[in-house]
């Protein structure tokens, strides 16, 4: 999330603004300091109208990402005895992350604190008011800000139910999640996101870029989620049950809800109603699109026919790998990284699955840890300071290079050290959570509920009644 | 008194209804089913991962019709229901010992 925002574009207006003043003034007195003042506190306030709405607006879209659009995706992929328990693991995450985020869980990402986790001065909301917080968008209220990052910080644990989908018991599937949003997720975005963080890309040791979570939150939870399939084991029955999605419809469904709603993840990421919003939301677009021609053709020649599922998959695949690197790149590289990206995740959820055996249900890992590690790399070799100078320029007024076809070849090691963290952060600490969780409260359904079904077996209803 | 059941791929319903209507069938009864014969099952493909299909959706019809109707009926289903592939269905014929009409007791052929 570059929190940088070009000054320069205020320049023109401001430099107009005293031959606006005299042309207006009758006496064609000069004007004074006080409306001077008077006009640039105006046109800021008009920039924070435009910033904030824009903002509002993609944090309401990221929401939609999560419910219904990751709920359905996933709903229509499990069998139909665990559509309302598959739906309600999302729903539970919209519940429980809001009331973890304000009470401390933003103060974990955002406040101060060291190099690798926030501390504790935001919590309940302390200090968070509705002034700019000039760290993290100079232009919008930090309440904006905070409510906008909220909802990424929902998203990421929901995601990880794709892993261990038809399996769990719903207890403890939301303590694990809760507290995995905070020891997992929050440090993580701290570090690439948060002022002094480890990873941040303006002044952290390995300055890495992640515009807006591909390693925050794809590689966190796509990994997260292949340990947390391992340790749980398979679902009764796989590989030989056949278990087909129900619903091919409300995946689909899901699918384009996901696309329109990762507008406000990737372009609201610049913080701003920005021309790098229009970049990050441009790439994007055009990203999911070549993933899902990716996914489809791969498909199509290993399979012999393009699936609607290898579609819509594709195009997750896509938006995943172009998440890092939306503000970074140019469209063209955008095309690539999506094409990229919606190959080797159609590979990985069938060759790689296949030959390691795990029951990765809904293949969170294969989207999105690996289109995410995928996105993570390929930003460092398309980021270009023609985009986002996120390094600045040098005394010379020359824009320093960023990524490698810039030239900085530099930037792949700390691209690595981003990756790397990520992944060593969610292996250990959704090991030690799960453990932890699953001797307190309990993971596994028992045999008899995992045959009955979530839905009835956790909720005590039924997704459809096909008696009335 | 006969029945005349019919398993039928679904797509070809609506054609049987049509036919039995015209060869002067007032009466059917129609349940959907799951099943195969000699053609097996088909394949599904779920992101890389192949499916065999065993039971697939078919549609069952079943008339009771007066003895010498028989012929008629049966020519009536196969006209409308043959492709010559495999997987158009089978038909059963069986007695039937009494009809009764719930309303008002009628019995035997006066109940069809």
């Amino acid at each position: 999330m570059s929190c940088r925002r070009s000054t320069l574009f205020l320049l023109p207006v401001l430099a107009s603004v005293p031959a606006m003043v005299l042309a207006q003034s009758p006496a064609s007195a000069p004007a004074t300091q006080a409306q001077i003042e008077a006009l640039q506190t105006a046109v800021q306030n008009a920039q924070s109208a435009g910033d904030n709405a824009w903002m509002l607006v993609s944090a309401a879209l990221v929401l939609l990402m999560t419910g219904p659009g990751l709920a359905l995706f996933y709903g229509g992929l499990v069998r139909r005895k665990n559509m309302l328990g598959t739906m309600m693991q999302s729903f539970a995450m919209m519940g429980l992350v809001t009331i973890l985020w304000p009470i401390v869980g933003y103060s974990l990402a955002f406040g101060h604190g060291n190099a690798f986790v926030g501390g504790f001065e935001h919590v309940f909301l302390h200090g968070v008011g509705l002034t700019p917080n000039k760290d993290y968008g100079a232009t919008i209220p930090e309440q904006t800000y905070m409510i906008y990052q909220l909802m990424f910080a929902i998203i990421t644990p929901a995601l990880i139910t794709g892993a261990f989908a038809e399996r769990v018991k719903f207890s403890g599937m939301a303590v694990f999640l809760s507290l995995w949003s905070l020891a997992v997720y929050c440090p993580m975005a701290h570090m690439v996101w948060g002022v002094g963080g480890l990873l941040n890309s303006t002044g952290g040791k390995f300055p890495s870029f992640d515009f807006a979570g591909g390693t925050v939150v794809h590689v966190t939870s796509g990994v997260s989620a292949l340990v947390t399939a391992l340790y749980l084991g398979k679902r009764a029955g796989y590989p030989k049950v056949p278990m087909p999605p129900h619903s091919l419809t409300l995946s689909f469904i899901g699918a384009c809800l996901l696309w329109v709603g990762w507008f406000g993840f990737n372009a609201g990421s610049a913080v701003a109603a920005s021309a790098l919003a229009t970049s990050a939301f441009v790439n994007t677009h055009f990203a999911t699109a070549a993933a899902a021609l990716g996914w489809t053709v791969t498909e199509w020649i290993r399979n012999g026919k393009p699936t609607a599922l290898g579609a819509i998959s594709g195009a997750v695949a896509g938006l995943v790998a172009i998440t890092p690197a939306s503000g970074f790149v140019q469209p063209m590289a955008a095309l690539l990284i999506g094409l990229l990206a919606g190959i080797v995740c159609a590979l990985m959820v069938s060759m790689v699955k296949m030959r390691f055996g795990y029951d990765d249900s809904l293949d969170a890992f294969g989207v999105h840890g690996a289109g995410g590690t995928l996105g993570a790399l390929l930003t460092g070799i398309f980021a270009t300071s023609l985009i986002n100078p996120v390094y600045g320029s040098d005394t010379s007024g020359k824009l320093i290079p960023t990524g490698v076809i810039d030239g900085h070849w530099g930037q792949m090691v700390n691209q690595i050290a981003g990756i790397a963290i990520a992944w060593g952060l969610s292996i250990v600490g959704t090991l030690i959570l799960l453990f932890v969780v699953d001797k307190i409260v309990g993971l596994r359904l028992r045999p008899e509920d995992e045959a009955a079904g979530m839905d009835l077996s956790q909720h005590g209803e039924e997704a459809y009644d096909l008696n009335t | 008194m006969l029945k005349i059941e019919a398993i039928l791929q679904p797509s070809k319903l609506d054609a049987v209804k049509d036919a039995l209507l015209e060869a002067g069938i007032e009466g059917m009864t129609i349940l959907e089913a799951r099943g195969h014969g000699r053609q097996k099952g088909h394949t599904e493909f779920y992101r890389g991962r192949e499916y065999t299909v065993d039971l697939l959706p078919k549609v069952k019809i079943e008339v009771v019709v007066i003895d010498n109707l028989k012929e008629r009926v049966i020519q009536a289903i196969i006209g409308a229901a043959r492709t010559g592939r495999i997987g158009d269905g089978k038909i059963f014929v069986s007695k039937v010992d009494e009809a009764i009409r719930i309303r008002n007791d009628e019995r035997g052929e006066a109940a069809l």
